[in-house]
């Protein structure tokens, strides 16, 4: 793995700025940033290992840990919450025996508050995996989710 | 002699997509294979009418004809029904730019939205784009600056400021290297407008911010765009290697000699990152935590260099300004808020949709004539104006002009334009703590008041629904909020308290408290 990160640096120049676009590297070929990466990214910039981990914990988006084989994320925001979105979490906790910000104890999936997909003229929203729905209810989030072997 | 081939719209916005856009668009190409029909599929941006994705859209000779919402298994019928020529079918909503919501807006900004092929260098040239830019071209620097201040744009992210004197500032500030940075962050929930102008007109904003460019000397630029925009963020890159491929972007813009560099950088799930010096922050590498001011990044910005940030609307607004001319734009609004601003209804509202009109209609026509009221068909109970730091507006106020010192004197912010409507199952002591929660979720932790006050926050309202000590509670609350309103850096913890407040003044029955009346309204 030290390999596919310093393929990863070797990628980005060390330029001003760059510990952002490098994380999120990271992040899109591992799924998460494993602590390891951590010192890797810190020498290649010339920053503190403290630095780097105090960015990397900073941000909602970025994860240390490895996420379910599948992520579902509910929007959780007010537009969404006006049709019922912590209805449809609920639910899908329920549905998933997952409570929100936590993956299931088998690894298959993750689930996750989001605070606004953009979608909220068409409330509630959700996305599953890499796919985006939206005129959400538990009906069809159950269909969804049989689709996806869940 | 082949059949003529009819041109087929389906939306690539993700909205769309998310109501199954892409499912339909797949119908479409199958079953128009199937019946050897002759169709040419365009993958346009959406007019913004949410209600009625996907919208199908098929070329007549009597113009575009629009069909919605369209599922993949009415596609069958619909070609049945001669879709290709315009055919009658229930889901037939006529020429497109009849369907009074549309008709009765006023798009300037959005005026190509949805007409297009977003990525299409051709298509924008042929509706108006570029023509901003060469204009700008042939000025200098301060005159673009003046035609900018002369417009009487104010920025659209929310705090209103000129955007011609920020330019100014930036313009005559000294410095070898400048900044143009866009902030498309656009973290409000009921706000998309951002999101559709990325994904559904990017060359826009690449003419807009290439016009800042101009004028102030900058030579690069970077789009922070949230990563919950994937759809986004890969319509803005590719829009940019064409603009680039095109000469509209790089060492010399349009063979002017002018250079403009631009990037876009990808956020990472942190509300404040809007905050303009917090995403500075963000860009250098850093953790988004907000700076104190001044030092303004206009003067000392990104990389400590003179830096305009704009929101995406404010600078995809510049194009057009510098085409048409100042005056033109100013024509519209009322007082001293000119030209127009994209209102987003969103929530539960029957015509969810974006709706460009000029400042100085009211939340009622909104939500009434354009929205047709709610979705769920009760009683709409409340609608929060300006993002999650905007005040929650009772039925007595919609009819305040939406002008940003109108909504200002009654302690309310019009922000980035987004409208979440709230019907009378609303719990409006939920949503105060709803926004307690959000601000403790979200803040930077630089200063007291919003770091530990929103927590409190959440602990005071708990206590107040559940009758523990109520009065004596919410007079905890008022202060708690006064303290956040006086004592914070930025507006995260700043304007929590106009959610917590509004709500509870207007429905104190749903803290327990004696009701006001006309708190409810149809
Ligand atoms: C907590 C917080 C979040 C903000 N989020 C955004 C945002 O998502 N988009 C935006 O354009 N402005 C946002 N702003 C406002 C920006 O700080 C800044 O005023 C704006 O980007 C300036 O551009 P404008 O003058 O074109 O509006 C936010 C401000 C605060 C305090
Ligand atoms: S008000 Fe909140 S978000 Fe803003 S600077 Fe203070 S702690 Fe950070
Ligand atoms: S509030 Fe849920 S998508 Fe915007």
């Amino acid at each position: 793995m030290d390999d596919l990160i310093r393929e990863l640096l070797a990628a980005h120049p060390a330029q001003d700025g760059a510990l952002l676009p490098i994380l999120h590297a990271v992040q899109e070929r591992l799924g998460h940033v494993p602590p390891a990466a951590v010192p890797l990214i810190a020498e290649h910039l010339n920053l503190s290992r403290a630095e780097v981990h105090g960015v990397l914990s900073y941000y909602h988006f970025f994860r240390s840990t490895p996420p379910g084989r599948q992520v579902l994320q509910v929007c959780r925001a007010e537009a969404c919450q006006s049709r019922g979105a912590e209805a449809l979490l609920a639910h899908a906790e329920q549905r998933l025996s997952c409570a929100s910000h936590s993956t299931r104890a088998d690894g298959a999936v993750t689930l996750e508050p989001v605070y606004c997909l953009g979608l909220c003229a068409l409330s509630p929203a959700l996305q599953l995996n890499d796919r985006l729905h939206a005129r959400m209810t538990p009906a069809k989030l159950d269909a969804l989710l049989a689709k996806e072997g869940l | 002699m082949s059949a003529a081939v009819t041109k087929i719209f389906v939306p690539r916005d993700s909205a769309a997509l998310a109501v199954g856009a892409d499912d339909v668009a797949a119908a479409l190409q199958r079953e128009a294979a199937q019946r050897g029909l002759a169709i040419e599929l365009v993958r346009n941006g959406s007019r913004g009418l949410f209600w009625l994705e996907p919208l199908v859209e098929v070329a007549t000779p009597a113009g575009r004809i629009a069909y919605g919402p369209v599922a993949p298994e009415d596609v069958p019928a619909l070609l049945d029904a001669g879709l290709l020529a315009g055919g009658a079918h229930a889901l037939r909503q006529g020429a497109t730019d009849d369907i009074p919501y549309l008709a009765r807006q006023e798009r300037l900004t959005f005026a190509r939205m949805g007409i297009t092929d977003p990525l299409s260098l051709a298509d924008y040239e042929a509706h108006q784009g570029w023509a901003g830019l060469r204009r700008a071209l042939a000025l200098d620097g301060a005159a673009i600056v003046q035609e900018v201040t002369q417009s009487g744009l104010r920025g659209r992210g929310g705090a209103a400021f000129p955007a011609g004197i920020k330019w100014r500032t930036v313009q005559q500030t000294a410095a070898e290297q400048k900044y143009i940075v866009c902030n498309a962050d656009e973290g409000d929930s009921g706000t998309y407008s951002d999101r559709m102008t990325l994904e559904g007109d990017p060359f826009m904003l690449i003419e807009g911010m290439a016009i800042a460019a101009l004028a102030v000397g900058a030579t690069r630029g970077y789009i922070y765009i949230r990563s919950e925009y994937p759809h986004a963020i890969a319509t803005m890159q590719e829009a940019i290697r064409r603009a680039s491929a095109a000469g509209f972007l790089g060492a010399s813009i349009c063979g002017s000699g002018h250079a403009f560099e631009l990037e876009v950088r990808k956020g990472a799930g942190s509300y404040v990152c809007g905050e303009e010096t917090a995403m500075l922050e963000s860009i250098e590498g850093k953790r988004g935590v907000v700076r104190a001011k001044p030092p303004l990044p206009a003067i000392e910005g990104l990389f400590g260099q003179p830096t305009v940030i704009n929101n995406v609307i404010t600078f995809a607004t510049a194009p057009l300004i510098l085409a048409r001319g100042a005056q033109f734009y100013r024509d519209y609004g009322m007082g001293r808020s000119h030209g127009t601003l994209p209102f987003q209804l969103a929530g539960n509202i029957k015509h969810g949709g974006l709706v460009e009109k000029a400042f100085g209609l009211t939340l009622r026509e909104l939500l009434i004539d354009f929205g047709g009221g709610s979705a769920s068909g009760r009683p709409i109970k409340a609608v929060q104006v300006g993002g999650p730091l905007g005040a929650y507006i009772p039925a007595s106020q919609w009819d305040v002009p939406l002008d940003y010192e109108a909504y200002a004197a009654m302690g309310a912010v019009l922000g980035h334009g987004g409208i979440v409507v709230h019907d009378d199952t609303a719990d409006m002591a939920q949503l105060a703590r709803y926004a307690m929660e959000f601000c403790a979720i979200e803040s930077c932790g630089k200063c007291t008041p919003c770091r530990i006050g929103s927590t409190r926050g959440v602990e005071v309202i708990d206590r107040i629904k559940a009758d523990q000590q109520r009065e004596q509670q919410v007079v905890l609350l008022r202060d708690l909020c006064d303290t956040m309103l006086h004592g914070s850096l930025c507006a995260m913890g700043g304007m929590t308290p106009y959610p917590v407040l509004s709500a509870l003044n207007h429905y104190p029955q749903d803290f327990g408290l004696a009701a006001v009346q006309e708190a409810s309204a149809s």
